[in-house]
């Protein structure tokens, strides 16, 4: 999700950000930062940190150097990723950076809030000493005394204007999190600004698995095309960099499958798990993405459990006979109905192994020999 | 012995009149496990492959002693399913349904918890008490009796881990699927000690992958142990900050590394397969086979 979706969402639950908005057209500069009324700031909207020393921040104290700056900012590459979208915003006086977040500790299975009086770019080389972290308790959620302790901790008065707001982002920012499924929300830096305490950036990442009931969320979607292609499919696909082709079912047999050619000195070109009891209509379309891939060679790791060995043996026929193999293909098929599999593989001449180690060892000689 | 379920452990099925509620069943049933009910709300009074299905898990329990559920339920419906089954006092929820929202999951662990209920999942293949009872979806043939106990994260992993030790002439005590997700109901701590106090169980297979601290944490305990423990972990290839596949299998800020959690297990005492079909050589190497 990009910056200023994510301040859009605390704006809704009254986290107080910066004055400001987002535009997809640089000419709009000049008149958001007119609107605005005071020196403004126009940052690039990538999905990306390191905006600043990219050169994807700039500072404007006019619109007409407003307009110039997101001129110039509009169109940049930052990390391979093109920027299409600004925030124009007031720049604000900040008098002490903070850092606050709340993520989920897998380990401790509840969230936990980090919290630091010591925020900005450098958030990751300040000392453990400097570092907050509170777990909440599920059942408990983010009662107020565990709030108030929090900035208590964070050495920031109770009793100042900082203090009291704070107590109450903490809780706010717990609110989004629930409410929203995230994963993480993040402010940094989370600034002091006369006695405003305001959010001047946002990170939400909210939790794939939840967009079902999180509808009005505008969605970012992050995946290559192949990736998205997969995961339309109900497969879950990453590219690689190396040049043999891999689908297995299962993420951790896959993985197994990746570092096996890794042992006899290959690489894979993608991580392909196609999951449990995939037909022969969605292994073929899985095919055709390794296929895309161009490989060296291409290797097919099944242990079939819910998955029928007839079905993927199928898949591969209905590809031979459409769009054909543009590389040689290994096969390890073993499991419910492999008979019937090996038979038709065998009918296109494809040879099926019993053990992953002797086809993954033949898919890396064939890689190397297809140069 | 084995841990966890076994011979008397009758079975609910949630979800039972679904498409893999039905065929899981059977499938069940065909290893030999005691399935006693399923529940399905609306269609109680239902028959599933001779089996009665009810509305509720209350309802089932009133009927049947239930010993341990198996939730079939779809990823939007499965924090009230497990929370159903954890309500009503059933102490051993195998949650099979993958996909399911990670705030879902810390509310149902945390009342798993409160209550003494031992959640597997969500995301797990299951757990098999080999020869005698199977709750979950792995394949029904390569699971044979013998003294080795497996802990995994992973599904298919383990169907490849098990098919090489039975191959070897190593039967299990219990394999248990703890599941992929980042938030699950039991650590790898909770099950060793199980296995280290099991009778039947002479060695333990532990099968991680990359990301999360979970091997690390339980070389801890490992140390501890008296029975020997090899361990596999996926993901030795994987580029960091690439999600595969696993919510779980995902290196963040050179934590969770491949290296890290060798070199934790190694220091443990545990031996470290490099490969998936080396783990019965070195079980049989620790054993003195």
């Amino acid at each position: 999700m990009f910056e200023y979706m994510g301040k859009e969402i605390f704006a809704k639950f009254g986290l107080p950000v910066p004055q400001g908005r987002m535009i997809t057209d640089p000419a709009e500069a000049a008149t958001v930062a007119a609107e605005i009324g005071k020196p403004a700031v126009i940052k690039s909207q990538v999905l990306s940190g390191k905006r600043g020393k990219a050169g994807g921040i700039k500072f404007a104290d006019t619109p007409e150097q407003a307009a110039a700056a997101a001129k110039e900012i509009f169109g940049m590459t930052i990390q391979g990723l093109p920027v299409e979208r600004l925030l124009v915003e007031e720049k604000l006086k900040i008098d002490k950076e903070l850092y606050m977040s709340i993520t989920i500790d897998g380990a401790a299975k509840m969230p936990v809030l980090i919290a630091s009086a010591h925020g900005g770019m450098d958030i990751e080389e300040v000392d453990e000493e400097f570092i907050i972290k509170q777990h909440i308790d599920p059942e408990l959620g983010m009662q107020p005394f565990i709030a108030r302790d929090v900035v208590r901790r964070m050495g920031i008065p109770l009793s100042g204007p900082h203090g009291k707001e704070l107590v109450k982002i903490v809780q706010t920012l717990y609110k989004i999190f629930i409410q929203k499924d995230a994963e993480l929300v993040e402010i940094n830096p989370l600034v002091f600004s006369d006695d405003k305490v305001i959010a001047a950036d946002s990170k939400v990442t909210i939790d794939d698995d939840a967009l079902f009931r999180q509808k009005d969320l505008p969605y970012v979607e992050e995946r290559s095309a192949t990736e998205k292609a997969a995961k339309d499919l109900g497969l879950s696909f990453v590219d690689l960099e190396g040049n043999i082709a891999v689908m297995a079912n299962g993420a951790g047999i896959t993985m197994g499958t990746l570092d096996t050619l890794q042992y006899y000195g290959g690489a894979a070109a993608n991580f392909l798990d196609c999951g449990g009891g995939t037909g022969r209509e969605a292994t073929a379309k899985a095919l055709e993405l390794l296929i895309a891939k161009n490989p060296k060679s291409m290797i097919i790791n099944i242990f079939g459990g819910i998955t029928r060995c007839d079905q993927v043996a199928l898949a591969f026929k209905d590809i031979n006979e459409s769009v054909g193999f543009n590389c040689p293909v290994v096969i390890r098929l073993v499991g419910t109905n492999q008979d019937e599999g090996r038979a038709i593989l065998a009918s296109i001449g494809i040879e099926a192994f019993d053990f992953m180690a002797e086809a993954a060892e033949k898919a890396v000689k064939l890689a190397a020999a297809n140069v | 012995m084995a841990i966890i379920i076994n011979e008397n452990t009758n079975v609910l099925v949630m979800g039972m009149t679904g498409k893999q509620g039905t065929f899981h069943t059977k499938q069940m049933l065909d290893y030999g496990t005691k399935i006693v009910a399923g529940t399905s709300p609306g269609k109680g009074g239902a028959i599933v492959e001779g089996v009665p299905v009810y509305n509720s898990v209350r309802e089932a329990c009133e009927n049947h002693r239930i010993d341990a559920s198996v939730v079939f339920v779809p990823a939007g419906g499965t924090k009230d399913a497990a929370l159903e089954s954890i309500d009503a006092g059933v102490g051993v929820v195998v949650v099979v349904t993958e996909g399911v929202p990670v705030h879902d999951e810390i509310q149902m662990v945390a009342y798993a918890k409160r209550k003494g209920a031992i959640v597997l999942g969500p995301n797990t293949f299951g757990i098999v008490s080999s020869g005698k009872c199977k709750i979950g979806i792995p394949p029904n043939k390569y699971f044979v009796e013998g003294p080795v106990g497996v802990v995994a994260r992973s599904g298919t992993l383990t169907y490849e881990i098990v098919g090489n030790l039975t191959a070897s002439g190593l039967g299990q005590s219990t394999v248990v699927g703890m599941g992929g997700d980042r938030v699950v109901g039991t650590t790898f701590i909770d099950v060793l000690k199980m296995f280290e106090e099991d009778p039947l169980t002479k060695a333990v297979v532990l099968i991680g992958e990359i990301g999360g601290n979970a091997e690390e944490t339980a070389s801890e305990y490992i140390k501890t142990m008296s029975k020997p423990v090899v361990g596999y972990i996926a993901g030795k290839s994987a580029p960091p900050g690439k999600r595969m596949g696993h919510a779980g299998a995902i290196i963040e800020r050179g934590k969770g590394t491949f290296q890290g959690k060798v070199e934790a297990l190694t220091a443990a005492g545990a031996k470290v397969a490099t490969l998936p079909f080396e783990v019965p050589g070195l079980i049989k190497e620790m054993l003195g086979m």
